[in-house]
C-alpha cells in the first residue's frame, strides 16, 4: 500500500504536468493498470517474475510475498494516481495564479500551496482503496499464501456443521475490522487535522 | 502626490493579446511614472484584467512590447526570468485568492521566506508590521475562512507588499465587497499610493479613481478609447463613448 501509494502520488503529479509526453505516458499507465482486473496482475506478478536474481554472482531468492505485494501495489498505484489527479484539479486555478504572481515556482506551488489543500480531499477515497486492499490480500490466498479465509473454509469443511458457518465467518470479520478499524479512526483523525476552513 | 514627470517605470506599447479566434487586447499603450498611480476603467470584458495580467507576465502577448523597470516583460521566456519579473510587480486580484490552510500572519510570510529565502525571524516581523499598516493585527493567527471579504483582501494586500515589489496592480479589489467594506481597502491603497508606491488599478469606483490617479485610461473592446487626468476625463470627456459610459454608471 505505502509502496503504491507513493509511487501513484508521482504518476498523479505526472498526470497534470505541461510536459505533453510525460502527461500522456502517466495517463496511460494509470487508465492501464487501473482497468486490469486485480488477480490477473497478481498472476502476472507471481508467474512472471523470476524466483531469484542474479547479482554479481550471488543469487538472491524472491519470496512470493514479495511478488504479490509488488503485483497488489500496481493496481494501488494506478488508484491513488487518479485520486490525486481529481484532488488537484479540484482546487481552483486562481490558487495557481496567485501562487505564480508571488513568484513561487510551479513545483514550490504544488508542494507548499495546493497538496496540503488536497489532503484533506483524498483521505477519505485513499481509505476506501486501502480497505479494498485489506480484502484483496484474500486475492493471494488463491495464489498459494495460506491465509484466513480458506483456514476458515477448511475449518468449516472439517467440521461439517452448517450453523458454525455464520460464527467462524463473523470472526473473520471481526479480524479484518480489527485490521482496518485503527487506520479508519486515524484518518478521521487525520481529516479533522487538515479540515481548518477549507 | 506623485511626480508626474518622473521617469516611466512601467510601459506598455502596441500590445495585442488573442484567446483563440478572439482578440481582447487591440494594441494598448500605456505609461505610468514612478510613485505614479494609474486608473483603468471600462466596461465588463473590455481586456483590463487580461492587461494586468500581460504585465505581470501571467498571461504572454502576441504583439507589442511591455516593459517594467528592467525587464522587457514580452522577451521573457523562461520560469526564472518571470520569477524574477514577479518580485517587482505584484498583482492582487478580486477574489483575494488567500491560501485557506495558512493563517494571515503565514499568508503574508510564505513569499518572502521561500522566494526570497528571507530568515523566519525577521520575516515574521516585517510579516507582523505589515497586516499592523493594513489594520489586522488581531487577526494574525486567523484562518482566511474566519475573516471578512475586506479583511481578507487587506491580507493580500499585506501579502504582495510582504514581497517588496516596485509596482502594485489591483483588479477590481474591491469588486466582491459590500460597501461598508470597500472603504477599509480604498483607505489602505489611497495609504499606499501616498508612501509613493506606483499603482495600476483596475475599479469601478469612480469617485476613488478620480481623488486618487494621476491618469485615468478608459477601455472598451481591447482598445483605450480615451485618457487622460481625472479631472478631465471625467468632467469634459471628449469621446462619446466615454460619455455614454460615465452617465450610466454615475
Ligand atoms: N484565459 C482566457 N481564455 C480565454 N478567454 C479569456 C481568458 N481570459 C479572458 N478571456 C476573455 O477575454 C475577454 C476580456 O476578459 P477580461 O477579464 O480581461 O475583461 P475585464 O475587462 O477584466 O472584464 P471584467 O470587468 O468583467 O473583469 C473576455 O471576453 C474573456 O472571456
Ligand atoms: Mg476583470
Amino acid at each position: 500500500m505505502a509502496l503504491g501509494t507513493l509511487v501513484g502520488l508521482f504518476l498523479g503529479f505526472a498526470q497534470i504536468s505541461l510536459v505533453t509526453p510525460v502527461k500522456k505516458g502517466a495517463w496511460l499507465t494509470t487508465h492501464f493498470f487501473r482497468n486490469a482486473p486485480w488477480l490477473v496482475l497478481l498472476f502476472y506478478c507471481l508467474f512472471l517474475l523470476p524466483f531469484q536474481v542474479t547479482v554479481l554472482g550471488l543469487t538472491f531468492p524472491i519470496p512470493d510475498w514479495i511478488k504479490a505485494t509488488f503485483g497488489l501495489s500496481l493496481p494501488v498505484m494506478a488508484n491513488v494516481s487518479e485520486i490525486v489527479r481529481g484532488a488537484l484539479q479540484s482546487i481552483p486555478t486562481t490558487q495557481w495564479e496567485s501562487a505564480a504572481s508571488l513568484a513561487f515556482t510551479r513545483r514550490q506551488t504544488l508542494w507548499m500551496i495546493i497538496l496540503p489543500q488536497c489532503i484533506k480531499r483524498m483521505l477519505p477515497p485513499w481509505m476506501n482503496l486501502y480497505e479494498i486492499l485489506t480484502m484483496a490480500t484474500v486475492l493471494t490466498s488463491i495464489v498459494g499464501v495460506n491465509e484466513m479465509m480458506s483456514l476458515t473454509r477448511q475449518a468449516l469443511s472439517a467440521e461439517n456443521r452448517p450453523g458454525l458457518l455464520l460464527a467462524f465467518y463473523s470472526y473473520v470479520l471481526f479480524w479484518f475490522f480489527l485490521y482496518c478499524y485503527p487506520i479508519a479512526r486515524w484518518t478521521v483523525r487525520l481529516e479533522a487535522r487538515y479540515a481548518v476552513n477549507i | 502626490m506623485p511626480a508626474t514627470n518622473a521617469e516611466p517605470i512601467v510601459v506598455v506599447r502596441d500590445v495585442h493579446k488573442s484567446f483563440g479566434p478572439v482578440e481582447v487586447l487591440k494594441g494598448v499603450s500605456l505609461e505610468v511614472a514612478k510613485g505614479g498611480v494609474a486608473c483603468i476603467i471600462g466596461p465588463s470584458g473590455s481586456g483590463k484584467s487580461t492587461l494586468l495580467r500581460c504585465i505581470n507576465g501571467l498571461v504572454p502577448i502576441d504583439q507589442g512590447s511591455i516593459r517594467v523597470g528592467e525587464f522587457d516583460v514580452h522577451t521573457l521566456k523562461t520560469d526564472a526570468e518571470k520569477i524574477a519579473l514577479r518580485k517587482e510587480v505584484s498583482i492582487v486580484f478580486q477574489q483575494y485568492n488567500l491560501f485557506p490552510h495558512k493563517t494571515a500572519l503565514e499568508n503574508v510570510m510564505m513569499a518572502p521566506i521561500h522566494v526570497l529565502k528571507e530568515g523566519k525571524d525577521e520575516v515574521r516581523l516585517r510579516a507582523a508590521a505589515l497586516l499592523k499598516r493594513v489594520g489586522l493585527s488581531a487577526k494574525a493567527d486567523a484562518y482566511p475562512g474566519e475573516l471578512s471579504g475586506g479583511q481578507q483582501q487587506r491580507v493580500a494586500i499585506a501579502r504582495s507588499l510582504a514581497m517588496r515589489p516596485e509596482v502594485m496592480l489591483f483588479d477590481e479589489v474591491t469588486g466582491a465587497l459590500d460597501p461598508e467594506t470597500v472603504k477599509e481597502v480604498l483607505n489602505t491603497i489611497k495609504a499606499l499610493a501616498q508612501d509613493g508606491m506606483t499603482c495600476i488599478l483596475v475599479t469601478h469606483e469612480m469617485r476613488f479613481a478620480r481623488e486618487i490617479a494621476d491618469q485615468v485610461y478608459f477601455t472598451d473592446g481591447g482598445v483605450i478609447v480615451e485618457s487622460g487626468p481625472p479631472a478631465q476625463l471625467f468632467d469634459h470627456p471628449t469621446k462619446e463613448r466615454t460619455r455614454a459610459f460615465l452617465s450610466e454608471i454615475l
